[in-house]
């Protein structure tokens, strides 16, 4: 792949940063179509298989976007999607959090953390409520979760070896798919 | 000059990216409890109403949430350079993985054991997730109104799966002037 090409694929994913609004999920449709229907650098297939990949990986979940762009161009190709995409959203937080920083007692900033507070642990409530029946198919997966937060907030377990049982009861078959 | 502030800890940019190293490669299923974890429970570099601040923030914010909030913590310890190196701590080491276990794929396939592993894996992430907002909440007023609060962003995402732009619209302008009068 060019420079010029490295470029377009660059400019794209800036695009597509600024279009995911209700994050990054909200953009796949749109980079499959780009990559697979338009530029035919992998099949749909694969696509779903790099995504796929990337939720198994550590990090966060939009680590998919470096793997897409190395599949097309290596290295420059993961530098080439990734940076674009994570760009605008840091520079908006620097703002915010220079802002914070200079102004650590603002009165209108101090309302807006406060308020926020509340709803932000209601929300991460409902991700777990959400995410619940996706990765639970049967009973056994909801005691292996409610163990676990009993397990998490009663003991001080280091919760890695939660993990560890996890992944041996679901390659035991004692959590069915 | 600011005054000294009550709970502020010297963090350089080396712990930073050590620490965002740490937690994004045990992140499995999520960050969110492993950030807490580490960040307020074993480092003690935040409290949990300074941790949940910034978690409302980045979750505010356009992009990424887990960058979010990287680049929030590494700016309150130390600037740009702790920016930078909070940024490189929590995407170097994923970035190196991934690809890695994008080549494995590419030449050995989809092994099903790995896959029952991360079903049962799944379950236990979820119950973290759950228990990191359950401890979170230890930091809400004992009255009513934050609460509602709670009940209603869970409520009008998780139950009535409103999208949550539109959630938030009509909780958040309610909630900080709330905050605003002294409420919350």
């Amino acid at each position: 792949m060019d420079i010029a090409q490295l470029g377009a694929l660059f400019l794209y994913f800036l695009m597509l940063a600024f279009l995911a609004v209700g994050g990054a999920p909200s953009v796949l449709p749109e980079m499959h179509r780009y990559v697979v229907d338009v530029h035919a650098w992998m099949t749909s297939t694969q696509f779903a298989e790099l995504y796929a990949l990337a939720q198994v990986a550590p990090g966060p979940n939009v680590m998919y976007i470096p793997l897409i762009g190395w599949r097309v161009a290596g290295w420059l190709g993961a530098a080439a999607t990734t940076i674009p995409f994570v760009m605008p959203s840091v520079t908006v937080t620097l703002l915010v959090a220079h802002l914070h920083a200079r102004y650590p007692k603002a009165a209108l900033g101090a309302a807006i953390r406060r308020g926020l507070t509340p709803i932000t642990i209601g929300l991460i409530f409902a991700s777990g409520w959400i995410l619940l029946p996706a990765v639970n198919h049967d009973w056994r997966g909801y005691v292996l979760t409610v163990l676990t937060v009993i397990v998490v907030l009663r003991t001080s377990l280091n919760p890695i070896w939660l993990l560890s049982a996890g992944a041996v009861a679901g390659m035991v078959g004692l959590v069915p798919n | 000059m600011q005054p000294p502030e009550l709970h502020a800890p010297r963090v350089t940019p080396l712990d930073l990216f050590v620490a965002f190293t740490l937690i994004t490669l045990i992140s499995f299923g999520g960050v969110l409890f492993w950030m807490r974890r580490l960040i307020v429970e074993r480092r003690e570099w935040l409290t949990d109403q300074e941790f949940v601040e910034i978690v409302a923030l980045a979750n505010l914010l356009p992009g990424v949430n887990g960058i979010n909030m990287a680049v929030m913590i590494g700016y309150r310890f130390s600037r740009w350079t702790g920016v930078a190196a909070s940024l490189a701590g929590f995407l170097a080491a994923p970035c190196l993985m991934v690809t890695a276990i994008g080549v494995l794929h590419h030449r050995y396939g989809a092994l099903p054991l790995v896959q029952d592993a991360l079903i049962g894996m799944s379950a236990v992430a979820v119950g973290l997730l759950l228990s990191t907002a359950a401890k979170l909440a230890a930091v809400l007023q004992r009255s009513a109104l934050p609460w509602l609060f709670v009940a209603l962003a869970f409520l009008g995402v998780g139950v009535m799966r409103f999208p949550l732009l539109v959630v938030l619209a009509v909780l958040a302008p309610l909630a900080i002037a709330a905050a605003w009068k002294g409420k919350l």
